[in-house]
């Protein structure tokens, strides 16, 4: 079964309506996804011919349950060896996956895990990305911060105790500039001790300036690393220019950023090679940058405003716990970030794995901290949620359920230099 | 052997564990201090560098010295800088230096560090550089002012054991400073066998940080340094190396 992603459309003009359904139907009417369009620098790299490369030869049938037994026995885990783990035939093994993942979290990060918070601080967007909430055919109540706004939601989300925040935006350059990002990197640089921002892809001169502000990490997803399903879910915008997002971390470290985050969300495309080529991008971005930090997100599809029937179909748990001891196992020395988007209960229990971030006290809205964290009512406005979560944990719930877990809840452990 | 004493930059201390940092908690430092009698304990600037900070800073018991590092720098001008800082916070005059331009294994960078050492020495700081076991940069170290040196083993957090053993060996016998073993050591046994080849001290993190019961295994390394220690000052028994000695000399056929 497909996903279906087209969301209700009954309050677009008709001239708008008419497009949006041109571009879902007629492929020549959407522009070249693989064409840098003005302004977007180009960035010489082999990283990308890599990656594609491993990535289009994985067959992932062809492993068996001898080449998985022989992965876990083997001292340093190879691309070869990441490929059967990732394979079905690794399926009946994941047990055996979850010790060894286990013991190298442990080796690298001791019992630590670290926790942040999300702030959107603007949901405009100008793209046309079929799963996504925020998309700007979608009819939601769009918001962006004043600074003031921002300057209010970051005292609120600082005094929960959170001391490490993720800015994020929709992808509108128009509505949400590079300079607004930056003072509104300047502003997190007094609440909290680490900012991170994950925004539209820029080029390196912009994350210098975005470094300089404040920021030291950037995350982009490139949602998915197969060009051609890319090309049928991102339709308009800026977005839709594949090959440009992918150089986005490249970029972020050229313009001294301390380290950048990646990752494919679950569900669009065949999640085994999207979980393949996430990690082939760290690992080869990672030999060309040693200095680097890296980490890897898993991010699974989830319903959005106007269509909650959005899942990430064949990516259940037991899936996507394979690919997080998959990605441990090949880079042990990776921070792996696990969402709210992923239940309490799942959470509660990859943190002891795999993982080694998490967020809590989540909004994916815009502006509504205050009645989330206090519950007061207020008449502020509020921008809608780009997606549904599924953990609700507030800051001091999460500590404490780490704490119980046996797990040492680290706030920061960052120096801006 | 109540007469051995460790000196660094002038400082005396009695134990020879030293608590490392990275996974760090509240009961490791207590663990640390109680049952592996440390005297000096690291603490990552970084680490500190949060509104917990208080609290961790208060729980250092009165008469440990603190040890603040450098990691997360990435050159020497980061590490000076990070240093400087701690020196604000009230950490001493201590300072490990350890800088990584590499996040895989987090190996350390020698000319960068013999930079940061060279800056830090004149500014008065007891520095105590963290470095990869090579003789020249050892020697460097030395003239630029360290108060010790720290090879690592193995790979930091790799419990792997002295697998630097020939290297760290050279150090011991080259270098007068205090060599002290840093990164790898995973057990009480390779702890146990760097003092007997005469390191001057061990530093442990990941190897209590992730044991079952941590105050057993503080008391476990700490009889473990004890002992090589020992051994060391009573002087090792002949150690052959290839075959065994044979009973009937081999030269016996000589006739005069």
């Amino acid at each position: 079964m497909e996903n279906q992603f087209f969301v209700n459309a009954e309050h677009l003009p008709p001239k708008a309506l008419a497009k949006k359904h041109r571009l879902e139907t007629d492929p020549a009417f959407r522009k070249n996804h693989m064409e840098y369009l003005p302004g977007m620098e180009v960035t010489k790299s082999d990283v990308c011919a890599n990656v594609m490369a491993q990535m289009n030869s994985y067959d992932y049938f062809k492993y068996t349950a001898v080449d998985v037994k022989a992965a876990l026995e083997h001292d340093t885990c190879s691309i070869e060896d990441f490929k059967a783990l990732l394979s079905p035939a690794a399926e009946p093994f994941l047990e055996q996956m979850a010790l060894r993942a286990r013991l190298e979290t442990s080796r690298h990060f001791g019992n630590t895990v670290y926790l942040f918070t999300p702030l959107y601080i603007a949901n405009y967007c100008e793209n046309y990305c079929v799963y996504c909430g925020f998309n700007c055919y979608n009819h939601i109540k769009r918001m962006k911060l004043s600074m003031e706004q921002i300057e209010k939601e970051m005292k609120i989300i600082a005094d929960s105790g959170m001391e490490e925040i993720l800015i994020l935006t929709g992808e509108s350059r128009g509505q949400s500039s590079v300079e607004y990002i930056g003072e509104a990197c300047k502003l997190a640089r007094k609440y909290f001790r680490m900012t991170g921002l994950e925004i539209y892809p820029v080029n390196t001169d912009e994350y210098r300036y975005l470094h300089e502000c404040g920021a030291d990490y950037v995350t982009v997803f490139q949602e998915t690393y197969d060009t051609d399903k890319y090309e049928k879910l991102h339709l308009f915008g800026h977005k839709r220019v594949w090959p440009y997002r992918f150089d986005a971390q490249e970029r972020a470290l050229r313009g001294g950023m301390r380290g950048v985050a990646f990752s494919a969300l679950l569900g669009l495309s065949d999640f085994r090679k999207d979980a393949f080529a996430s990690a082939l991008h760290v690992y080869y971005l990672q030999r060309k940058y040693p200095h680097a930090e890296m980490s890897l997100s898993c991010p699974r599809l989830r319903p959005i405003i106007n269509n909650d029937k959005l899942s990430p179909l064949d990516v259940h748990e037991k899936q996507l716990c394979q690919v997080l001891c998959a990605y441990r196992i090949f880079l042990p020395y990776v921070g792996i970030t696990v969402s709210s988007r992923e239940s309490a209960k799942f959470r509660n229990g990859i943190v002891k794995i795999a993982a080694t971030k998490v967020s809590a006290g989540v909004s994916t809205g815009i502006g509504d901290h205050e009645s989330k964290y206090t519950g007061k009512e207020t008449d502020n406005v509020q921008g809608d949620e780009q997606f549904e979560i599924d953990d609700n944990r507030s800051f001091d719930n999460m500590y404490k359920d780490i704490e119980k877990e046996g797990l040492q809840p680290v706030l920061n452990d960052y120096l801006y230099v | 052997m109540n007469n051995d004493k460790l000196m660094i930059g002038g400082h005396e201390f009695h134990s020879r564990f030293i608590l490392g940092s990275g996974k760090y908690s509240i009961k490791l430092i207590e663990a640390a201090v109680k049952d592996a009698g440390a005297e000096i304990i690291t603490l990552a600037v970084r680490r500190a560098n949060t509104k917990e900070q208080e609290s961790i800073l208060d729980y250092i018991p009165e008469g440990i010295t603190l040890l603040p590092n450098t990691s997360g720098a990435r050159n020497a001008e980061e590490a000076v800088r990070i240093a400087r800082l701690a020196r604000e916070l009230g950490c001493g005059r201590f300072v490990k230096i350890e800088i990584m331009r590499d996040s895989k294994y987090l190996l350390p960078d020698n000319q960068e560090t013999i930079r940061a050492t060279e800056i830090l020495a004149k500014e008065g700081f007891v520095v105590m550089p963290y470095m990869y076991p090579d003789l020249n940069a050892a020697r460097d170290l030395t003239n630029a002012g360290a108060a010790s040196i720290m090879p690592l083993a193995s790979p930091i957090g790799s419990n792997k054991g002295l697998a630097a053993r020939e290297f760290i060996q050279i150090l011991i016998d080259e270098i007068d400073l205090p060599v002290i073993v840093d990164a790898g050591i995973g057990k009480p046994s390779q702890a146990c066998e760097a003092m007997e080849m005469g390191a001057a001290a061990i530093m442990a993190n990941t190897a209590l940080a992730t044991a079952g019961d941590l105050a057993m295994m503080a008391s476990a390394f700490k009889s473990a340094i004890e002992a090589g220690r020992k051994a060391y000052l009573a002087g090792l028994g002949r150690v052959l190396t290839r075959g065994a000695s044979a009973s009937d000399p081999l030269t016996g056929f000589l006739r005069d």
